[in-house]
C-alpha cells in the first residue's frame, strides 16, 4: 500500500507510470517493438525462402545497385545519430535544438524514402513487377513494409516538431521525443538486417 | 565505451535517465559508419570463407550498438530489455524453425 502511494504521488509529475514505477508509454513502446520483431522476422524469412525462386524476370544480382543502396543505408544510419541528438536536446529542455534535430532526422528519412521510390521505379522498368516472381513479391513486400514504417516515422517526427512549436505537449516532453526516437531507431535496426541479408548476401 | 562521457539525469521510478554525451553518440555513429563501409567492401573484395561469418558478425554488432546506445537499453531499466529481447528471441526461434522446416539451411 505504502509502495502504491509512493508510486502514485510522483507519477503525476511525469505522466502515467505503472505499478513497477516505469512509464506505461515506454513499456507499451518496447512491447510494440518486440512484437514488430515478429512481423519483420516473418517478412525477412519469407524473402530468404523465395529469393532464389525466379521463374520469370531478372535475378536479384542483376538488379541490385549496391553503391546506391549503401548510400541510402548510410543516410538512414546517420538519421539515428540526429534522432539521438534530438532526444538529448529534449532532455536538456532545449526546444530549438530538439526541433532542429527532429527536422534533420525527418529530412534524412524522406531522402531514404526518395531513394527507395527511385529504386522501385528502376526495378519496375527493368521488368521486375510485384507479381513477376516469388522473389519480386517477397522483395517488394519486405522493403515496402519497411518503407511504410519509415514514412510513418517521418510523419511522427514532423508531428512532434509541430506539437513542440505550438507548445501543446501533454506530459513529459523529453519522453515524448524519446518514444518517437525508439520507433525511429527500430526502423534503422530493421534496415541494418535487411541491408545485409537482402542486398549484400547473394541469392 | 568511455564511461566518463556518461551523464546521469536523476533516477526516479526505477528508470535510470543516464545517457552519453553528444560527442559519445557521434563516436558511436562513426564506428557504425566504419562498419557499414566494411560491410560494403565485402561486395567488392573476396573474403573467401570469411564472407558470410564476417557479414553476420558486423550486422549483429551494428544492431546491438544501436539498441544499446542510441535506444539506451544499456542504461535503461532491464524490464525494457526483457520486453524487446524476448520478442526478438521469439522471432528468431520461430523463423529459424520455419526456415529449417523448408530445408533452407541445407541449400
Amino acid at each position: 500500500m505504502a509502495d502504491t502511494l509512493h508510486a502514485a504521488g510522483p507519477a503525476s509529475d511525469h505522466g502515467h507510470h505503472s505499478a513497477t514505477g516505469l512509464s506505461n508509454n515506454k513499456l507499451a513502446m518496447w512491447l510494440f517493438l518486440g512484437s514488430e520483431c515478429l512481423l519483420f522476422g516473418g517478412l525477412i524469412s519469407t524473402y530468404m525462402l523465395y529469393r532464389g525462386r525466379v521463374s520469370d524476370g531478372p535475378h536479384p544480382s542483376q538488379v541490385y545497385d549496391i553503391p546506391f543502396t549503401s548510400v541510402s543505408s548510410f543516410v538512414l544510419l546517420m538519421s539515428s545519430l540526429t534522432m539521438v541528438l534530438a532526444v538529448t536536446a529534449a532532455q536538456r529542455n532545449d526546444d530549438s535544438k530538439t526541433n532542429l534535430w527532429l527536422t534533420v532526422t525527418a529530412l534524412l528519412g524522406a531522402t531514404f524514402i526518395g531513394g527507395q521510390v527511385y529504386e522501385f521505379t528502376t526495378f519496375y522498368r527493368e521488368g521486375m513487377g510485384f507479381t513477376t516472381s516469388l522473389f519480386t513479391s517477397s522483395f517488394y513486400t519486405l522493403t515496402g513494409f519497411h518503407g511504410v514504417h519509415v514514412s510513418v516515422g517521418v510523419i511522427l517526427l514532423l508531428a512532434t516538431v509541430g506539437i513542440i512549436k505550438r507548445n501543446k505537449v501533454t506530459g513529459n516532453k523529453a519522453e515524448s521525443v524519446e518514444l518517437v526516437g525508439l520507433y525511429w531507431h527500430f526502423v534503422d535496426i530493421v534496415w541494418i538486417v535487411i541491408f545485409t541479408l537482402v542486398y549484400l548476401i547473394p541469392a | 565505451m568511455d564511461t566518463a562521457t556518461a551523464e546521469t539525469h536523476g533516477e526516479a521510478h526505477g528508470e535510470k535517465h543516464e545517457h552519453m554525451s553528444d560527442a559519445g553518440y557521434i563516436r558511436i555513429a562513426l564506428i557504425l559508419a566504419a562498419i557499414t563501409a566494411l560491410e560494403v567492401s565485402t561486395y567488392y573484395v573476396d573474403f573467401g570463407p570469411f564472407f558470410m561469418p564476417s557479414l553476420m558478425i558486423m550486422m549483429v554488432v551494428k544492431f546491438v550498438m544501436v539498441v544499446s546506445y542510441f535506444m539506451h537499453l544499456k542504461f535503461d531499466n532491464k524490464v525494457f530489455s526483457f520486453l524487446f529481447y524476448t520478442g526478438l528471441a521469439l522471432a528468431l526461434f520461430v523463423y529459424i524453425v520455419a526456415l529449417a522446416t523448408f530445408k533452407f539451411f541445407l541449400q
